[in-house]
């Protein structure tokens, strides 16, 4: 096939995909067709324009010469000459003058930028928990330990706040015998129901599975792992803290309530974590 | 008509010898041209995308053809790009050519880099492109992530959540910096408006001047080029500017554009209707970012538990991997060509190309870099290797933390080896060896009669 027919027909196959895509377009469109069109309408375009250039160009080799780009030692110095910058420089209170406004003029047009968010103060500390808060499941609902199956994963929330990520908490029913809680936190699962956060100390994302053989809590996102039944320490990832556990009991009515709010920051850790705000009154 | 310009502009002494200018020829040097050309393809197709996109993170009811979600929640960005999918005509293939072109615009630069850096095309006088070339593959990274985001969908909002807890990690400022960024505690609605702003304004705006920058130092420097017969350091061997460079050049704008449109048009990419909206309190797994981001994750991944508090000050777990690391191999690339030049005491100018032979040392190093990359980026998917081979994730995890140590120093020994023996013996890798003739002697053993 002579270059002249090949170039010949990749433009007639452009022309012809290009029609049908107008068609296709008219017709409502389909996103497959309408690739495969695109493609053939520029394909054959390109085709034409390769096959043109290899064959049918004069497409000889030339040398060209490449010239130093650095300049002579005497166009330098006649271009520092140009440039003299001790013209400026010897006024040196001025120049200082000059960048000491040019450094508050900057600092002023910086500043607007701080509208752009608020201070971090204590929201990477507190949570919406607080004493006396029931916890409620995604519908509103209050939660039994009765109503809870064995083994069973419920998202919750303090009532009033459904849904807020900071303080979204898994709770876990397990046998009560098998819990092996560090010092003191001995009353925070009351029944066996124990809450942690739902917030990965690593990353942030939300620990959404559940391993109910080995009762650990696994992040999907990096693959943290957590021992539900030892108060939550990391066993395996890049995780290096326990998830916070919600301190919980009873109220008159068998429903779950929190302690208070977390003991702890949730979440991915930040360089002065260990120096929470004083508590609120 | 010429003339008429010409008086006005005298443009006709400047274009006789720009359209003379002489380009060598190599297919390795069409990689960056490749690149170049799917930022326009992603210019066209994205500006279509934006007349449709709706920045707003107000909750609407989904009301649109696509029924596993219809009656849902979902905020009203997540809902303008179910329409764009979905509604408008010839919307989801443009939105599927964009976001294969941004996969192929970053796998392009991450080539071209690679081949700079092997044929040392980095040196001097080349050391001012080689670094707005970082800073052009720093802009593609970020139009990619806050593009990945603006959906608004679950998988992507996974993604903006490990950037925020990466974010916050930073020691002093990282809590400030983050809710600047955010515009508050993770998650926040202000974020889709602010990715749209960096995505469509500030961030194009930095690329397009970027690459206007890396081209008219290309155009001034002049190509480098391979050692070929009649190349040397003092000039430039090829085709003229027009019409042969003119003619490929835009054969392979286009035919990269038909590429595009093809995979588009067939290979569903990011299909949000399947991850649904995003939910702060949900997360989908396996969860995979796009190919270029992956590094980051595997190394957020593979790394161990460590989180100290030295002082008062704490450093998160995330910081290492996810800030010192990505710093670490920027900052390496950025002063590679000083720190060669100065451990090699090179002054000189290098118009020639070495082949990846000719510095065992920086082709070794190079590819170890790749190795570290590639094992990164393979345990950003260590949940979907695990599947794939039967064994657990913790098995899966522990091998790639060899891996990731093993492979590169591996990969740099058996490099430099490689091509140290090649300089040695002019040998070429993908030719079979000259042939010699033997006989075999009257006691069973052979000896050489000569060549073939």
């Amino acid at each position: 096939m002579t270059a002249q027919r090949g170039v010949t027909l990749a433009l007639v196959a452009s022309i012809v995909a290009s029609m049908v895509l107008i068609g296709l377009y008219l017709a409502g469109g389909n996103p497959q067709l309408e690739g495969i069109g695109l493609a053939i309408a520029l394909g054959g375009l390109g085709a034409a324009i390769v096959i043109w250039a290899n064959a049918l160009l004069d497409n000889r080799v030339e040398a060209e010469e490449r010239h130093t780009l650095a300049s002579s030692a005497e166009q330098r110095s006649i271009a520092r000459e140009a440039l003299d910058p001790e013209q400026i420089s010897r006024r040196r209170f001025l120049v200082r003058l000059l960048a000491g406004a040019g450094g508050v003029l900057t600092a002023a047009l910086v500043l607007p930028a701080f509208s752009l968010g608020p201070q971090p103060g204590s929201d990477l500390f507190r949570t919406a928990w607080r004493r006396g808060i029931r916890v409620v499941d995604t519908n509103n609902r209050p939660v039994r330990p009765s109503s809870l199956p064995l083994d069973s994963v419920t998202t919750v929330f303090p009532e009033g706040f459904v849904g807020r990520p900071d303080s979204q908490t898994l709770l876990i029913k397990v046998r009560p015998a098998d819990l092996e809680l560090p010092d003191g936190r001995g009353a925070w699962a009351p029944d066996g129901c124990i809450a942690y956060s739902k917030v990965c100390t690593h990353a942030g994302c939300p620990v959404g599975l559940y391993r109910a053989r080995e009762h650990q809590l696994l992040c999907p996102c990096h693959q943290s792992t957590f021992d539900v039944l030892r108060g939550a320490p990391p066993v395996f990832g890049p995780a290096a803290r326990p998830l916070p556990q919600l301190p919980m009991e009873l109220d008159a009515q068998g429903n779950l309530v929190a302690l208070g709010d977390f003991p702890e920051p949730i979440g991915p850790g930040f360089w002065d974590m260990t120096h929470p705000p004083p508590a609120e009154s | 008509m010429l003339g008429w310009i010409d008086d006005r502009l005298g443009t006709a002494s400047w274009a006789r010898s720009g359209l003379r200018k002489i380009f060598p020829d190599h297919w390795s040097f069409l990689i960056g041209e490749v690149a170049l050309f799917c930022l326009v393809v992603l210019v066209l197709t994205g500006v279509f995308l934006t007349l449709f996109y709706v920045p707003d993170a107000t909750e609407v009811t989904y009301a649109g053809p696509w029924q596993p979600l219809q009656g849902q929640q979902v905020s009203a960005a997540f809902n303008s790009v179910m329409r764009l999918s979905f509604e408008v005509r010839a919307g989801l293939v443009m939105r599927q050519i964009h976001h294969w072109a941004a996969l192929v615009f970053v796998a392009a630069i991450a080539a071209h880099l690679l081949r700079v850096f092997l044929t040392g095309a980095f040196r001097k006088p080349r050391e001012i492109n080689w670094l707005v070339g970082i800073g052009l593959l720093l802009l593609a990274l970020a139009m990619g992530i806050t593009g990945y985001s603006l959906p608004d969908d679950l998988l992507s909002g996974t993604g903006l959540r490990v950037i925020y807890s990466v974010v916050i990690a930073i020691p002093f400022i990282g809590p400030y910096l983050a809710f600047l960024v955010f515009g508050g505690e993770f998650p926040t609605a202000e974020i889709v408006s602010r990715l749209f702003v960096f995505h469509v304004m500030l961030l194009p705006a930095l690329l397009i001047g970027g690459v206007l920058i890396h081209l008219a130092i290309l155009w001034r420097q002049k190509h480098s080029q391979y050692a070929i017969p009649g190349a040397t350091e003092h000039n430039v061997v090829g085709r003229s500017f027009w019409p042969t460079q003119v003619f490929k050049s835009t054969g392979l704008a286009i035919l990269t554009a038909a590429v595009l449109a093809l995979m588009g048009g067939l290979v569903q990419i990011n299909p949000i209707w399947a991850y649904g909206p995003f939910d702060a309190t949900t997360v989908s797994a396996p969860a995979q970012p796009d190919w270029y981001v992956g590094w980051l994750d595997g190394a957020l991944r593979l790394f161990p538990p460590i989180e100290f508090t030295v002082l008062g000050i704490t450093i998160p777990s995330p910081f290492i991997p996810g800030i010192l690391l990505p710093g670490i191999a920027f900052g390496i690339m950025s002063v590679w060509p000083f720190l060669e030049a100065r451990v090699r005491h090179d002054t000189a100018e290098h118009q020639l190309l070495d082949g990846p032979r000719g510095n065992p040392m920086r082709t070794a190093f190079g590819v170890a870099g790749l190795l570290v990359f590639v094992v990164l980026t393979l345990a950003g998917g260590n949940d979907v290797l695990a599947i794939v081979f039967g064994v657990p994730v913790e098995a899966m995890t522990e091998i790639l933390r060899v891996a990731i140590v093993v492979v590169p120093l591996l990969g740099f020994g058996i490099t430099y080896r490689i091509c140290a023996e090649l300089r040695r013996t002019r040998g070429h890798p993908m030719e079979r060896a000259p042939a010699v003739r033997l006989r075999r002697t009257d006691d069973g053993g052979f000896e050489e009669i000569g060549p073939e």
